[in-house]
């Protein structure tokens, strides 16, 4: 046939689309929907790639970060580590490839994930400014330091080198990366300024100094020498496996046999459990899994279900640690109380996930206002978002009440406290590639409740000893008021004198004082702890 | 006169002693009083009137909960001992204000409202036993008399028959009232302004030799003292006219038996002689008032419910007939539905016949 048909021509026009191009036409998908957001997605991927790298390498982390303003609208954000440098076969891909990372096929603890972040960075101000990035690595003193400049070429996916030299650099090893892009620089909440600020609250052991675009100098300190523990990589747990992913685990693995497969691929599964598993699904264990029909996948999730499997390993998190983030929290709170709480290990679709709760509470924070909320997923603030995410949905589902805090309904409480939840897993479900929330989970939502109940028990104690001894002096203070109202009616009435009157009244109250004070002392909820 | 001066005198005299003895003995001092309410309310049969039980309730001064409440009764008590002295009367709005300050150094009022400053001089007639009235706290005048009746009231000689379309406004307190001359046969009390002022205008005490006498709603205790002065001291029968709804039937209850709120007076001011003489269920069908029915409404059912049961009506099958006629009917009637058989029928035909007849509930 010589005519084309509708098919051919729009054959003509279906063409592959690049990642990097899905991402130029969608940047709101990651994050850069404003010039302000855009901003604080700069600074927060450097930061996030900067951590993890000290983190993995042992490094207690220095970080540098800078950003210069060039105008209103344009903006250099330059952050600089002292971590393990990146191999100079990668570091081109590291920057200029999108979904190109080490942290995307493990299961580990690390505040990236996807492998998207820097490299989305990088498109943005290219996008915007033309401008190639900057970056200097040194992975140790006997070897030079490194200087690039990179592009991505969007159509391709790839890397564009534009400078490749040696450098001098007074660092034995580190990696500082320099961003021009256009940007907004604001105060406040969303402000990179407050991620900053948060980033340093949890991690307790990074030393961390900012030069904002006013040129002011802040330093953060660290609150410990000691490393966070390592996260380990562990294999995903069978508990919260989903069909898709069962399958397609399936059709990979290496294992030979069924049993195999669940011993060798997941993590708490011996031949015992694995036998379990088989024998209630009708599976024969010693089958090759390639040959698991869709059926038989569906009756090994079931059964894997009704199986009794112990708990993820917590190594593979890296939680604050209660005390830790007591000892951060008092550092940049003037707070009066502090209460911290770390729970067990729970399990969402076989992601192990530990919650971490922090309250502090009265000092210099303001009494009339709602209380700030601060969320945290694998030592990441999450600044943008609030509303719809399942920290937030939990924390104003918490009934604050008993706990002395004023609220209204499913609300944010009012009262001078700033509430802290922070998320460890090694796979933080997300509501979008912006990581901006948790997603709903209800496993999730049940332990970031129980976290917040146990920290709010102790916060009610608190405030009922501390409200109760005000209220008393307020009592006996207005008992005083009244005192010489009544030896006034009372002398008119008798004639006795006044001032023996207020005198002895005044001795009935203070001889008395535990008694006539003592109506209130059972009230509030009594706590079990 | 001077007695009565000298005991109340003495009651607030012995209160003040009491509090400043436990006050020198290094007591939290407590005002120890009869529980008022429904839950201490005790008709008793032989006299056949409400009174208080025995069941006492306690106030302390230092007790959060009491402490304001405490010393509004000991101001009252207080104000009250003045005022004896001055030989003045207070009103119970005058006696507000005389208490009503803000404690010294706190954002705290003394008394708020006025419906504190009354309770708290309820409180004292019930823990002193001595009157409002004898205390010198009056409450505001309310209703008007007419009659063939000649009085002395504060060296005034007064005519309750030549006062004009007014008549003798009744003063809250009644008792230094001497009668002079009283000639009639029965008094007819009226819970409806408008009602009287008919009565008046058809000169019906003149025909009827008799007394009228009304208030506006609730019976004040100026009222119901002098009808009782009236029915004791020349033993003239009294008639109780007002609207046939539930609230009328209380009314006629309270001027009987005495009322809740003031079951502490006990006998004082009850009158157990007097006599429901109408609106009745029965007139409601013998005059052809069915078409003026008002229809209950959720109130009014609950209320004749709540009515019914109180011991001193639940033996009472006159009055527990008339309560299912309402029901039966569905609705109440007021007084001046009369008026649609003829302005003056009531003063020419309804009052007399009833009198007449004797057709009137006990």
């Amino acid at each position: 046939m010589s005519e084309k048909t509708k098919a051919h021509e729009m054959a003509e026009k279906q063409k592959e689309i690049s990642i990097s191009e899905f991402f130029t036409k969608n940047r709101h998908l990651l994050g850069f929907d404003n010039p302000t957001r855009a901003l604080l997605m700069a600074v927060k991927e450097a930061v996030d790639n900067s951590l993890d790298a000290c983190d993995e390498a042992s490094i207690l982390p220095e970080l540098n970060i800078e950003i210069k303003k060039l105008s209103e609208e344009r903006f250099i954000v330059i952050v600089e580590d002292n971590g393990p440098g990146i191999l100079k076969a990668n570091l081109p891909n590291v920057f200029g490839k999108l979904l190109y990372g080490s942290k995307f096929h493990r299961y580990r603890q690390s505040r990236g994930q996807q492998g998207i972040g820097i490299s989305a960075v990088v498109l943005y101000s290219q996008l915007t400014t033309g401008k190639p990035i900057k970056v200097i690595s040194r992975i140790s003193e006997k070897r030079p330091a490194m200087y690039y400049e990179l592009h991505i070429d969007t159509a391709k996916n790839e890397p564009k080198i534009l400078k490749e030299n040696e450098i001098e650099w007074k660092k034995a090893h580190g990696t500082k990366i320099e961003i021009e892009l256009e940007g907004r620089y604001l105060k406040g909440k969303q402000s990179v300024d407050e991620y900053i600020k948060q980033v340093a609250i949890v991690n307790p052991h990074a030393q961390i100094t900012y030069i904002d675009p006013d040129k002011e100098k802040i330093n953060f300190s660290r609150a410990t020498d000691k490393l966070p523990k390592l996260a380990e990589e562990i294999k995903p747990h069978p508990h919260g496996l989903e069909l898709g992913t069962l399958m397609s685990m399936l059709a990979v693995t290496k294992a030979r046999s069924v049993s195999g497969f669940f011993i060798g691929d997941f993590s708490r599964v011996g031949p015992t459990t694995a036998k379990e598993i088989c024998d209630k699904a009708k599976v024969k264990a010693d089958i090759s899994p390639k040959t698991i029909t869709r059926d038989q996948a569906e009756a090994l999730l079931k059964a894997i279900k009704e199986t009794k499997i112990s708990a993820p390993s917590a190594d593979s998190l890296s939680p604050i640690g209660a005390e830790l983030l007591e000892k951060s929290l008092r550092k940049e709170f003037n707070a009066e109380y502090f209460v911290t709480t770390t729970r067990p290990a729970e399990v969402y679709r076989g992601f192990p996930f530990i919650i971490e709760a922090a309250i502090a509470f009265g000092g210099d924070l303001p009494k009339e206002e709602q209380v700030k909320l601060l969320r945290f997923a694998n030592r990441v603030p999450l600044l943008y978002q609030q509303g719809a995410c399942s920290v937030t949905e939990s924390f104003t589902d918490t009934n604050w009440k008993p706990y002395g805090l004023e609220q209204k309904g499913a609300n944010f409480p009012f009262g001078p406290a700033v509430v802290i939840v922070h998320i460890s897993s090694v796979w933080v479900p997300f509501t979008s590639e912006a990581k901006e929330a948790v997603a709903h989970y209800p496993e999730i939502i049940k332990e970031i409740k129980l976290a917040l109940q146990e920290c709010g028990r102790k916060l009610g104690i608190y405030i009922r000893k501390h409200v109760r001894a005000s209220e008393q002096r307020d009592k006996v203070d207005l008992f005083e008021k009244y005192i010489p109202e009544l030896a006034n009616s009372l002398y008119n009435l008798s004639g006795e004198s006044k001032t023996k009157l207020e005198e002895n009244l005044r001795k009935i109250l203070k001889k008395n004082m535990k008694d006539i004070l003592g109506e209130i002392e059972d009230g509030g909820e009594k706590d079990k702890s | 006169m001077a007695e009565k001066k000298i005991k109340a005198d003495k009651a607030l005299k012995d209160f003040g002693d009491e509090i400043v003895t436990q006050v020198n003995k290094g007591k939290n001092p407590e005002l120890v009083f009869t529980l008022r309410g429904l839950s201490n309310i005790i008709f008793d049969q032989k006299a056949r009137s409400l009174r208080l039980g025995d069941k006492t309730a306690s106030r302390a001064f230092f007790n959060v909960a009491h402490t304001k409440k405490f010393l509004q009764t000991v101001e009252v008590a207080s104000i009250s001992k003045n005022l004896i002295k001055e030989e003045k009367h207070a009103s119970l709005r005058d006696a507000f204000y005389q208490i009503k300050r803000t404690l010294p150094g706190t954002k705290i009022n003394i008394v708020d409202e006025q419906t504190e400053s009354d309770k708290a001089i309820e409180d004292l007639e019930v823990i002193t036993g001595v009157s409002r009235e004898q205390l010198h706290f009056n409450a505001n005048k309310n209703g008007s008399i007419a009659g063939k009746v000649v009085i002395l009231d504060k060296g005034d000689t007064i005519d309750w028959s030549k006062l004009g379309s007014g008549g003798w406004s009744i003063p809250s307190n009644v008792e230094d009232i001497t009668f002079k001359k009283v000639n009639a046969k029965y008094i007819l009390y009226m819970e409806k302004a408008a009602v009287w002022e008919r009565l008046h205008e058809d000169k019906y005490w003149d025909k009827q030799n008799c007394i009228i006498v009304s208030s506006q709603g609730q019976t004040t205790r100026g009222i119901r003292r002098l009808l009782q002065r009236l029915s004791e001291e020349f033993n003239l029968p009294i008639y109780v006219l007002c609207d046939w709804d539930i609230y009328g039937a209380y009314i006629y209850s309270v001027i009987k038996y005495g009322s809740i709120a003031l079951a502490h007076l006990g006998s004082k001011m009850t009158i157990p002689s007097v006599k429901y003489i109408g609106i009745t269920g029965d007139d409601v069908i013998k005059y052809d008032l069915k078409k003026h029915l008002i229809k209950l409404d959720e109130k009014d059912t609950s209320r004749i419910k709540q009515v019914a049961n109180y011991e001193w009506f639940k033996g009472n099958k006159d009055w527990q007939r008339q309560f299912k006629m309402f029901k039966e009917l569905g609705g109440k009637v007021e007084i001046q539905a009369l008026s649609a058989r003829g302005i003056s029928f009531i003063s020419d035909k309804y009052l007399p016949d009833k009198i007449k007849n004797k057709e009137y509930l006990e």
